[in-house]
């Protein structure tokens, strides 16, 4: 037997991230049980508002993103307890495996959960409110893959930090939402300007606003997360 | 140094690969580890004994890379342990906790260790460290369903998955059954003989001693003795290392 | 080990004279405030609060919050449990001036713009700093380590400090009708001069307000990590 040689970030960081998969592919609790909770509030929000006063498609949005934000922190808040059980991430901390690459790997599994239960939401949205969305389904997406990215990028971050203090399910939603207005609103304006069928040209501005807050707190996150480890 | 009892004995082989200098760490107001300097050759092994709270769990985090020094350095094979992830590679690490995913199985958790680390063959890895602690045939198990005892047992196959240069082990026995007791001491001699250099911290003196070539009492942080295995009279070191530990009681 | 020695241990014995002037210039700005500036002819007197609502909306978001940034990104580099005190106690007195700024600006609002809450940017935006420092105290209370305490507050100073400009982009985009600052625009004569040497008065004197209370906050960080180390070192 020999030595190997140690792999690349990107490397890690997808052993990181199939490792994770895998293991919610064993349990399927938390991803499930993210669904159930999305799709009820997607129901429950119907009967919220009287439809004859307010239109269905003005709800949407709306409903779509706090939905998909607090389905995100079920999945969120399950993150790191499977590493600290066992202190399994020690094993992660002692191998020749940069801190960065252990966060993006565990985003990246985050990332997939989070896409997963807006693969089912989206369009639950789109066929209980009744909206015309021909051509709007791809930008749609698109919007949905940028929020999910932000909300992951610091949803994993916290997730690290509230899983090692004295009440953390209380706590990743309370740093979190700050940190998702931002991605709320823009996420709800831009679908918003898409669902009443206005030109994507219209969203622009707000897009533009989800595209930069990815850039930099994915980049501040990956940096920040070394400072989350007892070292 | 300071005290003429920590001056490191005649090394056996050449190239050391464990140097600790003046290693210290410091939690709060706490000296968990106070000033520690050891140097570990190439198929040598350290015997590390202490009452609970010596500081001998701090020291061996400290040598895996888990924790920063507050003073002094490490070096693993030559580098640093600071100085980037590289150095780790050479590092396995036996500690309390299983450091395994409870819903994989005992082979995906080696498996993934061994693909951390970079090996080759990570499938092959993690066939023959699972073989040499006689676990291969639950493999396929959820290591949530495994005794105590082989959950131990793949704990150890997933430390050694990347054939170390250095082993540290914290306790490993703890748990064992004869037949993994044997395999695990097995184990530690096929790694001494290949090379490695191996620390091991125990409680069970004896089991300390047959494996040294060099021991350690550590107290309050510190090393209180060390010396080469050459120079330990194992019938009156228990006696000793009482005397010395009842100090603290 | 940032040690203190036991004189700075002992309680001071003399009052907080920092603390004193401060106070005294805040009741004089009132005074004078109340007293000797003119009232502004379409707000009325409701236009008084501003002198305390402005002046605490400027030292929380430009003194208080980029204190806090400044001092967490500045621990994460040099490790100085000193850091990590400037930056809890620029947070905990941030939140009152913050608290201020959020109960002062309704009491004007409700005569002014005749509601007492309007989804305006910078109200918006002040709320949503409010949050952001409320959830900063949660999480050093939540953290029992203090090494660990330490660097998580400061990883979330820092991303909060990033955090502000895009709420404040994107709430702004929402809408806005709150008035823009006009007091240091000579350009447009808008207040009358007895109105605006009482602004600048109202700024300093609050200002000064700021830096007791942060001495004051300091101090007991450092008294009360000390009593846990003498504590730690006695077990």
């Amino acid at each position: 037997m020999r030595e190997g040689t140690a792999p690349s970030t990107m490397q890690a960081a997808l052993l990181v991230a199939k490792k994770d998969l895998a293991i919610e592919f064993r349990t399927r609790t938390a991803f499930l049980s993210a669904l159930v909770f999305a799709l009820l509030g997607v129901t429950i929000f119907y009967f919220a508002w009287d439809s004859t006063a307010v239109a269905a498609s003005d709800l949407a949005p709306g409903v779509l993103w706090v939905i998909f934000i607090f389905a995100a922190l079920l999945g969120l808040q399950r993150s790191f307890g499977s590493e600290l059980a066992d202190r399994a991430i020690d094993g992660l901390l002692g191998a020749p495996v940069s801190r960065e690459s252990i966060y993006l790997g565990k985003a990246l599994a985050n990332l997939v959960f989070v896409c997963g239960v807006l693969a089912v939401t989206l369009p639950a949205v789109v066929l209980f409110y009744n909206l015309p969305l021909d051509r709007g389904v791809l930008a749609l997406s698109g919007i949905a893959l940028l929020a999910a990215i932000g909300l992951v990028a610091v949803g994993t971050l916290f997730s690290a930090m509230a899983v090692n203090t004295r009440m953390a399910e209380l706590l990743l939603p309370m740093l979190s939402l700050p940190f998702f207005v931002p991605i709320v609103m823009a996420a709800a304006q831009s679908s918003a300007r898409l669902m009443a069928g206005r030109p994507i040209a219209e969203a622009w501005p707000w897009l533009r606003i989800l595209v930069a807050f990815d850039i930099v707190f994915v980049v501040a996150c990956t940096l920040a997360f070394p400072f989350t480890l007892d070292e | 140094m300071a005290h003429p009892a920590f001056v490191t004995p005649e090394p056996i082989a050449t190239a050391s690969a464990v140097v600790a200098k003046g290693l210290s760490r410091v939690f709060g107001g706490r000296r968990a580890v106070d000033d520690v300097s050891f140097e570990l050759h190439e198929g040598e092994c350290l015997a590390l004994f202490g009452p609970n709270g010596a500081g001998k769990t701090t020291l061996l985090r400290l040598l895996a890379g888990l924790l920063s020094p507050s003073a002094g350095l490490c070096l693993v094979g030559g580098a640093s342990l600071r100085s980037g992830p590289a150095a780790r590679a050479q590092v396995g690490l036996i500690s309390h906790a299983s450091m395994l995913y409870s819903t994989l199985s005992a082979r995906e958790n080696v498996e993934f260790a061994a693909r951390l680390h970079g090996m080759p063959d990570p499938v092959g890895a993690a066939r023959s460290a699972l073989t040499s602690m006689r676990v291969l045939d639950r493999a396929e198990t959820p290591v949530r369903s495994l005794s105590r005892g082989l959950q131990q047992r793949v704990s150890i196959a997933r430390a050694i998955v990347h054939v170390p240069r250095v082993l540290l082990c914290d306790e490993p026995y703890t748990g064992l059954d004869e037949v993994g007791s044997a395999a695990l001491t097995e184990a530690l001699r096929e790694r001494r003989t290949s090379g490695a250099a191996l620390l091991l911290v125990t409680h069970n003196l004896a089991e300390g001693l047959a494996l040294a070539t060099h021991a350690a009492i550590m107290r309050r942080g510190r090393f209180a003795r060390y010396e080469a295995r050459g120079d330990v009279d194992a019938t009156s070191y228990a006696t000793e290392y009482r005397e010395l530990v009842s100090v603290d009681a | 080990m940032t040690h203190a020695s036991a004189t700075d241990l002992a309680p001071p014995r003399r009052p907080d004279a920092l603390l004193g002037i401060a106070l005294a210039a805040v009741v004089g700005v009132y005074v004078r405030a109340w007293a000797f500036t003119p009232i502004e002819a379409r707000q009325g007197a409701a236009q008084k609060i501003l002198y305390i609502h402005a002046s605490a909306a400027f030292i929380a978001l430009y003194l208080a919050f980029v204190l806090l940034a400044i001092a967490s990104a500045l621990y994460l580099w040099l490790k100085d449990e000193k850091l990590d005190r400037v930056a809890e106690s620029a947070a905990e007195v941030g939140l009152v001036f913050t608290t201020v700024v959020l109960i002062t600006g309704p009491l004007w609002g409700k005569t002014i713009w005749g509601a007492w809450w309007t989804w305006d940017a910078r109200l918006t935006s002040t709320l949503f700093l409010w949050f952001i420092i409320l959830s900063y105290s949660m999480l050093r209370g939540a953290v029992e380590d203090r090494a660990r305490r330490a660097r998580y507050s400061a990883v979330l100073g820092i991303l909060a400090a990033l955090l502000v400009p895009f709420i404040h982009l994107s709430v702004y985009m929402f809408r806005t009708l709150h008035p823009m600052p006009i007091l240091l625009k000579p350009s447009t004569p808008s207040m009358s001069p007895e109105m605006r040497t009482t602004f600048l008065l109202a700024f300093l004197a609050f200002t000064l307000l700021f830096a007791a209370f942060l001495r004051a906050r300091y101090r007991v960080a450092t008294l009360r990590d000390l009593v846990a180390d003498l504590e730690q070192e006695a077990a």
